[in-house]
């Protein structure tokens, strides 16, 4: 039986707002194992962001518990959580959000700054991984010399760098062409196919089909969880 | 962890260039006028202190007075007031460590072919020590040479060097007006008095052989002037009211009658001129501060706007696992990196207007060590306490509120 990576219990998060407090998030429990792809689905204001920040630990829930690879982060202090977003968690964005003043190499290297591996390591792993996103020729160049698909590869070579357990990846082909779409998604399976668990927020269906779940989200509440029927 | 942080802070700075280098300028013109202030201040201080070593220390003058002959006034030490007799008893006073009588006037020696026009100072040996002079060759005359009137002279380097050149002048005999005086040595150097005279261009005879063979004193045992030495600086003005109340009485004046003597102070004028550069200083050090602080201000300034300017990217360095203490510290490097170029730049500039200063007007300055400490202590006090807040405000943003802006 395949490990644990998120459990998700009796989630909830509300906000204080001007009309009174309003509840993004009610009672989501969620299960991924090691190695599962997620899609999550749902339109705007339907609480799919706010459990992505939840899930990425940029964020503390208000109410229930969330078990990422067996710790409950949900009290955790800020610094404890940047740890657990630098060692366990990996980001992939929809606006790629490389610094622009790195090289790519840099970029890439970035996380391992803040996990305090020393310099060389931190060039040879970062050279590693440009290479296996097909870059490494770019590696001094500045992101705004290569294309968007390429600067989403790059993103993603950098959320793979501290070997993490977990890739949340939020609409990372939303800025992108429909053929550059699908090498970013034929990237994530081959990574999910290594064993990467990767849990992916777009709204999308054909994004999400390249995933082996599929949950939706409406109002705060996570309405369905069902495999996806026919794998493209 | 330091080192990327350096890198990235470089790169930052780097980054604009102009902003950077507008923001240093408040550094730059505090810390060279910190710089230049110190130089200044320091040297006039080692200025007066050259100058009192040279002179003496806590030395008064007592100069004899004024008379007035059919309307017209001599000035002073004009009249025959004092007296060997005075030094003598101001000798006794308590606090008094030297006294020494002097009578002195331009006379022309004459060494074979040479001559040369030098001061001619008459006194005893206690002259040489309460000006803490030393005889660098031969050896000084001693009080038997006062009582018997021996001639006898020691030279200053400059009368010594154009009067004998090269040779060794001990032993050698010279004329003053006429009389000749055998040379028994030659003194210390000591550079220049407060206006600029040269103290070596002497020769000292005894007194007595000076009114003798070469003032012609009508008044014989009478001086134009009385050096005191006191103890020591705390003891000057008791020194200063126990030689005046000594004189008066000496010299029989009734209450309500002028002095027949003048007394200077000889380091007050020294110092006074320490306090006027003491005030330039001061002033230098109010633009100091102030350009400091506006410099400190203005770093805060850019630093705030750098903060909101890179509010995604702190987002995105907090995304992949930057804590706020490594913000923090990303931020605050970077101020206090401005604050240090402004500070190596301040100091440049700060120590080629203290050379600059030096080579046009002649005055003395120091440069020490410590002028640079002061200055980086200064830059780095400046980068963290202006650079705090910034770096705090960008640490304690929200990742998420961070990663959406635009």
């Amino acid at each position: 039986m395949a490990s644990e990576v998120i459990r998700v219990c009796g989630l909830g998060k509300s906000y204080v707002t001007a009309a009174g407090p309003f509840a993004a998030l009610r009672e989501v429990n969620l299960r991924v194992e090691a190695g599962d792809y997620l899609a999550i689905m749902g339109p705007s204001g339907s609480g799919k962001s706010t459990f992505m920040n939840l899930l990425g630990c940029l964020d503390t829930p208000t109410v229930g518990d969330y078990i990422l690879v067996g710790d409950n982060v949900a009290h955790l202090d800020p610094d404890a959580l940047a740890r657990l977003r630098n060692r366990v968690l990996g980001f992939v964005f929809q606006g790629f959000n490389l610094l622009p003043r790195m090289s790519l190499r840099d970029n890439v290297a970035l996380p391992l700054v803040y996990a305090g591996v020393d310099q060389d390591e931190r060039r040879q792993r970062a050279l590693q991984l440009l290479d296996k996103v097909g870059l490494a020729r770019f590696a001094d160049s500045l992101p705004s010399r290569i294309s968007g698909g390429q600067q989403q590869r790059v993103a993603i070579a950098r959320a793979l760098i501290n070997r993490p357990q977990l890739i949340l990846a939020d609409e990372p082909t939303g800025n992108l062409d429909s053929q550059t779409s699908e090498e970013i998604m034929r990237l994530f399976g081959e990574l999910n196919a290594e064993g990467i668990t990767i849990v992916l927020v777009t709204h999308e269906a054909d994004i999400a089909a390249h995933a082996r779940r599929q949950v939706r989200f409406l109002d705060g509440h996570l309405i369905s969880d069902q495999l996806t029927a026919a794998r493209a | 962890m330091i080192r990327p942080m350096l890198g990235e802070a470089w790169l930052a700075m780097g980054a604009n260039r102009l902003r950077t280098a507008l923001t240093m300028l408040g550094m730059v013109i505090g810390v060279a006028a910190v710089v230049i202030m110190l130089a200044i201040g320091q040297g006039a201080q080692y200025a007066v202190q050259q100058t009192i070593a040279t002179m003496g220390s806590n030395l008064y003058i007592v100069l004899s007075g004024s008379f007035t002959t059919s309307g017209v006034r001599s000035g002073a030490a004009g009249g025959p007031t004092l007296s060997v007799a005075d030094a003598e008893a101001m000798a006794e006073l308590d606090g008094v460590a030297h006294t020494a009588p002097v009578h002195f006037g331009t006379r022309q020696l004459v060494y074979g072919a040479q001559n040369w026009n030098a001061s001619v100072i008459g006194t005893t040996p206690a002259y040489l020590d309460a000006r803490a002079w030393t005889v660098a060759r031969g050896g000084a005359f001693g009080d038997s040479d006062v009582r018997s009137a021996t001639r006898v002279a020691l030279l200053g380097q400059t009368t010594a060097q154009n009067l004998f050149g090269e040779e060794d002048p001990v032993g050698k005999t010279l004329r003053i007006q006429q009389s000749p005086f055998i040379v028994v040595g030659v003194l210390a150097p000591k550079g220049q008095n407060l206006d600029g005279r040269d103290q070596d261009d002497t020769v000292i005879v005894p007194l007595s052989t000076a009114q003798r063979q070469v003032f012609g004193t009508p008044f014989v045992g009478s001086v134009r002037m009385i050096m005191v030495q006191a103890d020591s600086a705390e003891a000057m003005p008791r020194v200063a009211d126990r030689v005046e109340s000594l004189l008066r009485q000496r010299h029989r004046l009734r209450e309500g009658q002028p002095n027949d003597f003048f007394m200077r102070n000889l380091s007050a004028a020294a110092e006074s001129e320490a306090a006027t550069t003491r005030t330039m200083s001061i002033l230098l050090g109010a633009i100091a501060s102030i350009s400091l602080l506006v410099g400190g201000i203005g770093i805060m300034n850019i630093m705030l706007v750098s903060v909101t300017e890179r509010t995604r990217e702190i987002g995105i360095r907090m995304a992949i696992g930057a804590r706020q203490k490594d913000i923090l510290s990303q931020f605050l490097l970077e101020s206090v990196m401005i604050s240090f170029a402004g500070c190596l730049l301040g100091l440049l500039i700060g120590l080629a207007v203290a050379l600059g200063i030096n080579a046009i007007t002649g005055m003395v300055i120091v440069i020490s060590g410590s002028a640079a400490l002061i200055a980086f202590g200064v830059a780095a006090t400046v980068g963290i306490f202006f650079g705090w807040y910034p770096a705090r405000k960008a640490a304690r943003l929200d990742p998420i509120e961070a990663l959406r802006y635009q």
